[in-house]
């Protein structure tokens, strides 16, 4: 048991810091860029991946000895795609705004390199529970970076911190826009780095 | 590996150095800063050394408490894109803006990349870009020279400020009408509105003799830019010249000067071989005139540069530096 | 760990296709489930933009109007009260002037012609400039439209000569907006004329 909280540890350690993927691994890079104009999209999105990558890890750990490695791949983008239709349709029904404003990026989760990564790399090799904490660990690790990175550009380009605003009128306009999500993207993981590498 | 062929001594230096450039390039600038204080007023001057001193604080704080290196402000390159970020901007600019301004250009343009030698784009068109994305109101409400003033004589009475003729007249394009441009008299004088060192023709060729005497620029850049948007709008013009500016004025107006004369020819910058660099300003000038005439900006002869910087590794592969006695 | 299932054909096709039925099963249950939910927030999306920019109603009718040298008709929302009078309409009109183009504005007017609000739907002007017609023309804007009547005010910008404050820096979107409300309003009065015939 206690093997098993150890395991689980490192699995955490890995998600939110070690190998983070936004920062890190610089996996999912489409997403990353295109939705965090503000925190709360930024947030919404991330928990929309992490959902997509538990359920996916979890099925796929639970069905890795009857897929035959030759079709693991179609195999696994059809549970994949599967869950992240589920999720615009239940997301598209319940909360329509954020639907909105992720617009074409729900879909695109399916070609999120860091959900196949994950599959491929680890819920193909370990047990369900801990594909799923996997799942868990490193899409809250996704979040994490997204909402950051949309804080800051929020912050930056619109004077708001979470859809609250603290200046009148508009900031630095270039955060809210695409080149900004660059700009950002490289000096938070240069930051990041920096106190990694310490 | 032998990575460096050098003969034995004694060697002969040329002279130059960074630092000699550099102050080249200030010197040159100064005609450029007259012209802005004589038609913009105080406001020009406060601009510009609001923009030279932050430029050279965030190089310092920069090396000295992150990189932690030895600094490198007194070789001038700070000032010169100190400098050059100013007379990108319009003189009644907030001054808190052209610090943004000089910090985005230091830090983001030039430090990030390793400091001087290595950043891939120009520098002082990195804050000012990023200046005009982000502050358009701010970045396109410009100042009219002061002194007697008829080229907006039409505009409302009350307002101070003016479109350049360069918005002007994609905006009277825009609603069909046609609009006066500045006389080539002004135009070349530098009696119009723009940004600080833009505006005066005449200061710029100054400047850019100097250079081309003390050899810190060649002539190829400057004439295969200007000569390009001369050509390309000459040949827009004779299509159809209501919808198109003339070739003189499409030279003379906007920032086709300045860049053409101190921005594109950054040596860092810019393309090592003469033909390269011959293929660089054919480029700067084809984007400046498609951005101006199709792009929502009304000006884009910093994004032109900007894109050209890009493709310089792609110009030197193609257009190598021949080599020494071969 | 259990025995991988050997990658032959019959294997591969069976997985293959159990995994796509079980997944399509799914997805058609659940795009049951949400089928209802979906439409209801689309239709109270639609409704809430009409609401914003009309007065109080009570049920709502679409018409379709020509307007003169357009391609596509116009739609119309009208709007009625609980004693079947007509309150208002709201007019789903767009012009080509724009600075990059496409601008689509949805306007309301009570049923004498009188602006009652505006709401932008879509819009590629230049960030920071044009795209702030969302708020400039507003009830507390600087450049106030809502109240004014086309039929009595000139709807054009004050440097050519009309009523309306330009946005700073963005007279050609202005313009394009004006030019919108214009074509909104004569839309408004081909549909009225249609109905006071009835």
């Amino acid at each position: 048991m206690s093997n098993m909280l150890s395991k689980i540890g490192t699995i955490a350690k890995n998600g939110l810091i070690k190998e983070n993927p936004t920062f890190v691994l610089v996996l999912g890079m489409c997403p990353t860029l295109g939705v965090t104009t503000s925190a709360i999209n930024g947030m919404g999105m991330g928990l929309a991946t992490t959902f997509v990558l538990m359920m996916s890890n979890l099925v796929i750990s639970c069905l890795k000895s009857v897929i035959p490695d030759k079709v693991r791949i179609p195999a696994f983008i059809v549970i994949i795609a599967t869950f992240v239709t589920m999720l615009a349709m239940v997301m598209e029904a319940y909360v329509p705004s954020l639907f909105e404003a992720l617009g074409l990026f729900i879909p695109l989760i399916v070609v999120n390199c860091i959900v196949l990564a994950r599959a491929e790399s680890f819920a193909s090799k370990n047990n369900p529970l801990l594909s799923l904490f996997d799942g868990l660990f490193m899409g809250l690790g996704f979040t994490i970076a997204l909402t950051l990175l949309g804080l800051v550009r929020e912050l930056l380009g619109s004077g708001a911190a979470f859809g609250h605003k603290f200046i009148e009128g508009d900031a630095m306009l270039l955060f809210v826009l695409a080149p900004g999500g660059f700009i950002g993207l490289g000096l938070l993981s240069a930051i990041v780095n920096y106190f990694r590498n310490k | 590996m032998k990575l460096l062929n050098v003969s034995g001594s004694p060697h002969v230096h040329s002279g130059e150095s960074v630092k000699r450039i550099m102050w080249n390039v200030n010197i040159a600038l100064i005609p450029l800063l007259l012209t802005a204080i004589l038609f913009f007023g105080f406001d020009a001057l406060f601009v510009c050394l609001v923009s030279v001193a932050s430029c050279l604080l965030f190089q310092w704080l920069i090396e000295k408490f992150l990189l932690k290196t030895k600094t490198t402000i007194t070789d001038g390159s700070a000032i010169v894109t100190g400098l050059l970020l100013a007379f990108n901007l319009p003189s009644n600019l907030p001054l808190w803006i052209v610090i943004i301004g000089a910090l985005v250009a230091i830090g983001i343009g030039k430090m990030s990349f390793g400091g001087l030698g290595k950043n891939p784009f120009n520098p002082a068109l990195v804050g000012r870009v990023f200046l005009l994305i982000s502050f358009p109101v701010q970045m396109t409400t410009w100042p009219r020279p002061l002194g007697i003033c008829n080229i907006f004589a039409n505009g409302t009475p009350d307002a101070l400020t003016g479109a350049t003729p360069l918005a002007a007249f994609k905006e009277a394009v825009k609603a069909g009408g046609s609009i006066d441009l500045p006389s080539l008299m002004d135009a070349f004088l530098g009696h119009m509105g723009g940004s600080l060192g833009e505006i005066s023709a005449l200061a710029i060729i100054i400047g850019g003799i100097y250079l081309l005497c003390r050899k810190v620029i060649s002539w190829h850049i400057p004439v295969s830019f200007i000569g390009t948007a001369f050509v390309f709008g000459a040949i827009l013009w004779l299509c159809n010249p209501n919808m198109y500016m003339d070739p003189v004025h499409v030279i003379l107006s906007g920032g086709i000067m300045l860049g053409a004369v101190f921005m594109a020819t950054d040596m860092v910058t810019s393309p090592m071989s003469k033909w390269g660099q011959v293929v660089f300003g054919i480029g700067c000038g084809l984007l400046t005139i498609i951005i101006r005439n199709w792009g929502s900006y009304p000006e884009g002869v910093s994004f032109a540069i900007l894109l050209m910087n890009a493709c310089v590794p792609l110009i030197n592969k193609g257009f190598k530096p021949k080599r020494f006695a071969k | 760990m259990a025995k991988k299932a050997e990658s032959t054909l019959l294997n591969m096709v069976l997985v293959l296709t159990i995994i796509a039925v079980v997944t399509a099963a799914a997805l058609a249950f659940l795009n049951n489930v949400t089928k209802g939910p979906i439409a209801d927030a689309k239709k109270a999306k639609t409704e809430a933009a009409i609401k914003e920019v009309l007065p109080e109603f009570a049920s709502l009718k679409s018409a379709k109007v020509m307007l003169d040298g357009d391609k596509d008709s116009t739609n119309c929302n009208l709007a009625f009260n609980a004693s079947d009078e007509l309150v208002g309409v709201a007019v789903e009109s767009s012009t080509e002037k724009g600075f990059s183009g496409h601008l689509g504005v949805m306007v309301g007017f009570d049923a004498e012609g009188n602006i009652t609000g505006y709401n932008v739907l879509e819009t590629q002007e230049t960030p920071g400039l044009g795209s702030k017609a969302g708020e400039w023309f507003q009830k507390d804007g600087k450049g106030c439209v809502v109240g004014m009547n086309p039929a009595t005010n000139n709807m054009t910008v004050k440097k050519d000569g009309g009523d309306v404050d330009a946005i700073t820096a963005a007279t050609i979107s202005s313009r394009a907006f004006c030019d919108a409300i214009n074509r909104a309003y004569e839309a408004f009065t081909k549909v009225k004329g249609g109905t006071d015939n009835e």
